[in-house]
């Protein structure tokens, strides 16, 4: 158990290995960022038959930093009605929590350095994952005031929409993790990838079944705001979305903390159930082959990231909703329950799994009769689909028949 | 009819994991460039006859007919003792400011002794306006007949051949009976050129520089068309 308070007094060495371990990872996770940004604009241009970024330094891999060092001289703007000071804090209120997340975030195994045992990670507080959690939702602060303190109407969309998803999708988000903690007894992150060590059947994805997951993957991309859950920034509805006023290096913070989320959301996922840096050592360079599984696997998630925005659309927001509180809590919820009995007995697993399923059916069967009651209500027997969700109640205002005294 | 694309759910996943191994569309343009169609507009050249007489005769047809009224010419009668053009005057003035010019080419409709015609180069970008107004000294071909290539102009091959497609390809005034005929003069450096093959099969597209459009846009035009996009 990791000591980040130093509750238990400090000396020098100790001291130093924690400043080291802060600015390493400052400087990793910012390295990261950029090689992130490179990568996905090179694998996007992969799967659409172009070259992609290759000017810039060897196959365009400083392609980052030059637009971030245009970024810093370009004008930047506040708008006339912005609250400034809210203006101005937003892009940071992105950041920090982007790259807070990443310290509980073990990348290895455990080294010795000068007598010191040292995991390789910023901290290990015993609350670990609860921290996560808490600055996925505080990240939302930043958007939500971006979009409120420009002074203007799409950008306030754009928070609207942000805030409503991330509070739509923490649900489940917060579920799936539940199903890691009652299987791992522990909140630590170190303890969670201890307890996930050995063969890769011991990985979570597998002992909890492969639904808690995949919720809390689909949680955590509507969660980051990326593709197809990107209708906080829909550019095509909203000209840009909660940072449609920004400009410059302000500007650059927001994608910054976007893509930083990106990569800490993929190696919270490595952790949670992929069993971190867990895999097939060697004797020579021990303290390398965990850095380097965690790696590839972080990788393999980003490639995934970058391939679902090439594949899929974007969710239309009704449909956004109804994946979220229709389909992904009940069934996080469901899976809870199950993953709960099978912990305690045999019994209590039959009896939740009985409970589970007659609540689904029940479930199943309300919204099919909801559906077909508001098509009933407003089809006019054309054959296409209604509009459902906030567009339905826009168009019966609109279709009411005028009322006569 | 385009085909229906139904890709379900995970069709999207394939489709996109598909295009990795296929060949890129994209022309590195500083480095490499697409064939020009020979009708491009570019920056203009004054032409000169066999002899090495200048063409213009200071008429001022193409200053009257320019939209973008970027052409200012001023005729003199041309000296007894060292005639400059074949006729009574000659372009004693011609400037072309680039600033203005739209590449339109109606200045090359306009004028009546094929004097100025346009080449393929579009790619020039100054850095002063004394620069972008081109005078006879740089508009004027050189002793074998090719553009002056000022220091600010990315030339490549090919692009100072066929200087008067455009002029060419119009002459038969869109009668198919003209068609192949020939109604230009000589030039200097290339003696009198091939007119540009149309639908009646008198065509030699090595002589004239034709490229199909269809070979200029391979890389827009699907496999199934005969393109190179899948």
């Amino acid at each position: 158990m990791g000591d980040p308070l130093f509750a238990h007094g400090v000396d020098l060495g100790g001291f130093l290995i924690a400043l080291v371990r802060v600015l390493l990872a400052f400087g990793m996770l910012l390295t990261s960022v950029m090689l992130m940004i490179w990568f996905e604009r090179k694998v996007i241009s992969d799967m659409q038959d172009r070259i992609g970024p290759n000017r810039a330094g060897p196959y365009g891999l400083l392609q980052t930093l030059a637009d971030g060092t245009k970024l810093f001289f370009k004008e930047d703007l506040i708008p006339e009605r912005a609250d400034r000071i809210v203006f101005k804090l937003a892009p940071y209120l992105a950041l920090i929590p982007a790259l807070l997340i990443f310290t509980v975030v073990p990348v290895g195994g455990v080294v010795n350095i000068a007598h010191h045992v040292v995991e390789l990670q910023v901290a290990d507080p015993p609350i670990g994952i609860l921290l996560v959690l808490a600055l996925s939702s505080v990240a939302v602060y930043g958007t939500m005031l971006a979009g409120w303190s420009s002074g203007s109407k799409y950008p306030l969309l754009g928070a609207v929409r942000a805030s409503a998803q991330m509070i739509s999708y923490e649900a489940a988000l917060g579920l799936s993790v539940v199903a890691v903690i009652l299987e791992s007894h522990s909140l630590s992150t170190r303890t969670i990838i201890a307890s996930q060590a050995s063969t890769f059947l011991h990985w979570n994805v597998f002992r909890l079944g492969i639904v808690p997951f995949v919720i809390f993957f689909i949680a955590s991309t509507a969660e980051l705001n990326r593709p197809p859950f990107d209708l906080a920034e829909g550019e095509s509805e909203l000209g840009g979305g909660y940072h449609t006023e920004y400009s410059s290096i302000r500007f650059a913070l927001f994608f910054l903390a976007e893509f930083m989320n990106t990569i800490t959301m993929s190696a919270v996922v490595v952790t949670l159930f992929f069993g971190g840096p867990d895999g097939p050592g060697f004797h020579f360079l021990r303290w390398l082959w965990p850095i380097a599984w965690f790696g590839a696997k972080v990788g393999a998630f980003l490639y995934l990231q970058v391939w679902i925005r090439a594949a899929l659309p974007r969710f239309r927001y009704d449909q956004l909703m109804d994946l979220g509180w229709k389909v992904l809590i009940p069934l996080s919820l469901g899976w809870l329950l199950i993953v709960a009995g099978v912990i305690q007995s045999v019994a209590w697993f039959v009896a939740l799994a009985v409970a589970v399923a007659l609540a689904g059916a029940l479930l199943v069967r309300a919204v099919r009769v909801s559906r077909r009651r508001r098509q009933a209500a407003t089809s006019g027997g054309d054959g296409f689909e209604d509009p459902v969700g906030p567009d339905l109640v826009a168009l019966r205002v609109l279709n009411a028949p005028p009322r006569r005294p | 009819m385009p085909r229906r694309l139904d890709l379900g759910f995970f069709g999207g996943f394939a489709q996109a994991i598909r295009q990795v191994p296929q060949p890129r569309v994209t022309t590195e343009y500083p480095i490499v460039k697409r064939p020009k169609p020979p009708r491009v507009h570019g920056r203009h050249v004054l032409n000169r006859y066999e002899d090495g007489m200048e063409k213009c005769i200071g008429c001022e047809l193409c200053a009257a007919v320019c939209p973008a009224d970027c052409i200012y010419v001023r005729g003199a009668d041309n000296p007894a003792d060292g005639p400059v053009s074949p006729g009574e005057r000659y372009g004693f003035v011609y400037e072309i400011n680039y600033l203005r010019c739209i590449h339109c080419d109606l200045c090359v409709e306009a004028c009546p002794t094929e004097a100025i015609t346009e080449s393929k180069l579009f790619e020039f970008s100054f850095t002063s306006r004394s620069d972008a107004i081109y005078t006879k000294a740089e508009l004027l071909v050189d002793d074998e007949g090719k553009p002056r290539e000022q220091p600010w102009e990315d030339w490549r091959e090919g692009d100072d051949q066929h200087t008067s497609a455009w002029m060419r390809a119009t002459s038969p005034s869109g009668s198919a009976a003209h068609e192949g005929e020939v109604a230009w003069s000589a030039e200097l450096g290339y003696g009198v050129r091939a007119a540009e093959g149309g639908q009646s099969g008198k065509r030699d597209d090595a002589a004239t520089g034709n490229i199909s459009i269809r070979e200029v846009a391979r890389n827009k035009i699907p496999v199934r068309f005969g393109g190179r996009v899948r």
